[in-house]
């Protein structure tokens, strides 16, 4: 599906954040901002709501407990004891610190691959960029032109509010 | 404003000394009348309720002097850090080290005190370390180089004054600099806290060597040294973000938002983590080993006595670990006031019980208990509040020519 966006590109954070609340406060929906690095507060100018990362993270580090606490209990308790150092079979200040490593190893792998599936970050040939500037040193705002959309007033309001240039540009989303 | 706090800090104290005197003086008589039905009991020293009282002071004091320097540990490690965001807690952080010469004097003549009976340091015995004495053993006389009554009370003394000393100087740049302005106030402090630092390092360490461990004398622990240290480090934290709070709701810290509160909660949080690391490493390597000259020190807590330390040893865990890491996990908790001062109040108790179970066991055996230690432990509160509130209120709760005041008061995270 191939959508166009218009693009107001900035030279600068503050007249960015500016620019956001200014053209947000004029009814314009933002589709989204693209920095080269990430810009103090920008998440809420945009609105953007606050992650829910952290819930899915508390639930793949207790995965991991779980999965080392059953691997260790089952496999040294049960399947093949032994006796280590005169310690019970199943010596739980022993299993501590395979727990722990293993609740570290599932939340960050877990939220990582979470990450990039809910951003749509697949390894590809075809990288879709708005504008290659945005990763140097200029700031885009893209905005979605629905049918019908007027440009030109679009431009005028991106230009009133500090942007340098406006350009436009077709995306095909796969 | 700063009547203000001056008659929340009088009208705290005088709760808490109101509180205190009576349990201490309920827990005194109680002790009297149990030393005299129970005088027949084998123990050396002074009688027990005595021993209790010199023993809680010890206690008490170690807490608190580390609380209080805690303070300005924070404070130079914000300043070698560049860090910005703490300037609104840092009057808060430098008011606590008033405690320092008063709990350094306590320090001194408690164990002057201990000294009499030996009622805190077994290794202070008479020809405790003379091979012809009956009361001779080898292996503190083997310590005697370290462990000997006036290196200790040197490096006591020379602790002490580094940590005054210290404190006094950024407390004193930082004042200049409220009159006079300009960047080079924070440069010096700087330097100041960087040279602080390093010699924090290695006195704290020692410190807890000298003050805590040494009450087992025959036991040693290579971890000890940063145990103590992520206690006093963690109630600290804690004790700043109390503090911190109470004023806000008071109305002394407009500046002070919920992205403040929010760092200070996430420091609560990992320090409360790093304190259960460290805790865990000394125990299981311990318990791994099994050898009888270091398990014993876990013996003692774990069973030992009748089993009279038993749910204080888990009860540490849960109040120290359990209860902070669960109740901070989320960002909305650690910005929520209500949520803060359980989690500060909870690490601030279990940490003093943490110290509890350092030092009881090693000193009173099974004879300890809660009534003196809790009355003492209060009557130093309302001290150590009286004079941090005192101090406080001396200079202005914004450092206001801080060069980072500014990004401190926009801080958002």
């Amino acid at each position: 599906m191939t959508k166009r966006y218009a693009l107001g590109i900035f030279d600068d954070e503050d007249v960015l954040l500016h620019a956001i609340d200014n053209v947000r406060a004029a009814g314009v929906k933002i589709y989204d901002v693209f920095s080269p690095y990430p810009v103090h507060g920008i998440d809420d100018a945009l609105g953007i709501e606050r992650s829910r990362l952290p819930i899915a993270a508390f639930f793949f580090g207790l995965t991991g407990l779980a999965f080392a606490l059953w691997l260790q209990i089952y496999t040294l308790g049960f399947d093949w004891p032994m006796i280590i150092g005169g310690k019970p079979h199943i010596a739980l200040p022993a299993f501590i610190p395979v727990s722990f490593e293993l609740t570290v190893l599932f939340c960050c792998h877990g939220m990582v691959i979470t990450f990039y599936v809910i951003s749509k970050l697949f390894p590809r040939f075809k990288v879709p960029v708005m504008d290659v500037r945005s990763t140097d040193d200029k700031f885009v705002m893209a905005i979605e032109l629905k049918d019908g959309a007027d440009m030109g007033q679009l431009g005028q309001l991106l230009r009133a509010n500090g942007a340098s240039e406006v350009n436009e540009k077709e995306m095909t989303k796969e | 404003m700063v009547v203000g706090v001056i008659l929340l800090a009088i009208g705290l104290v005088l709760a808490f000394m109101g509180i205190g005197a009576e349990h201490h003086a309920a827990g005194a008589e109680g002790a009297h009348h149990a030393a005299g039905a129970g005088a027949s009991a084998e123990h050396h020293g002074s009688p027990i309720w005595l021993k209790r009282l010199i023993i809680s002071l010890w206690h008490s004091n170690v807490y608190f002097t580390g609380i209080a320097v805690v303070g300005t540990v924070f404070v130079a490690i914000n300043y070698v850090a560049y860090a910005g965001w703490s300037i609104v807690v840092k009057r808060i952080a430098e008011a606590f080290s008033a405690w320092l010469l008063p709990g350094a004097i306590i320090m001194l003549v408690v164990f002057g005190v201990g000294l009499i009976n030996h009622d805190i340091f077994h290794w202070t015995m008479p020809g405790i370390m003379d091979p012809k004495s009956e009361n001779y053993d080898a292996v503190i006389a083997g310590k005697s180089g370290f462990l000997n009554l006036p290196f200790y009370v040197i490096r006591m003394v020379v602790y002490l004054a580094i940590w005054w000393f210290f404190s006094e100087r950024l407390r004193k740049l930082s004042l200049e600099e409220d009159q006079m302005g300009g960047t080079g106030f924070w440069d010096k402090s700087i330097n100041v806290s960087a040279l602080f630092l390093v010699l924090f390092a290695v006195t704290s360490s020692m410190a807890a060597w000298d003050w805590v461990m040494s009450i087992d004398t025959h036991w040693f622990s290579t971890m000890f040294g940063w145990y103590v240290f992520a206690s006093w480090w963690v109630s600290g934290i804690a004790a700043i973000t109390l503090c911190a709070i109470f004023l806000k709701q008071a109305g002394y810290l407009p500046f002070l938002t919920s992205n403040h509160l929010h760092d200070l909660g996430k420091l609560m949080f990992g320090f409360s983590i790093f304190w259960t690391y460290v805790w865990f490493s000394q125990f299981m390597l311990i318990w791994y080993a099994n050898l009888p000259e270091e398990s014993v020190y876990f013996n003692q807590r774990l069973g030992g006595f009748d089993g009279k330390y038993t749910w204080l040893f888990f009860f540490n865990l849960i109040i120290n670990f359990a209860f902070p890491f669960l109740v901070l996990m989320t960002r909305d908790a650690k910005r929520q006031m209500i949520m803060l001062k359980l989690a500060t109040i909870a690490i601030l108790i279990g940490h003093w019980l943490d110290f509890y179970l350092m030092i009881m066991p090693g000193t009173l055996k099974g004879d300890s208990g809660f009534i003196i230690e809790i009355g003492v432990a209060l009557i130093f509160l309302g001290a150590w509040l009286t004079l941090m509130t005192r101090r406080l209120s001396q200079a202005s709760l914004l450092p206001v020519n801080h060069p980072f005041v500014d990004e401190s008061i926009h801080h958002t995270t």
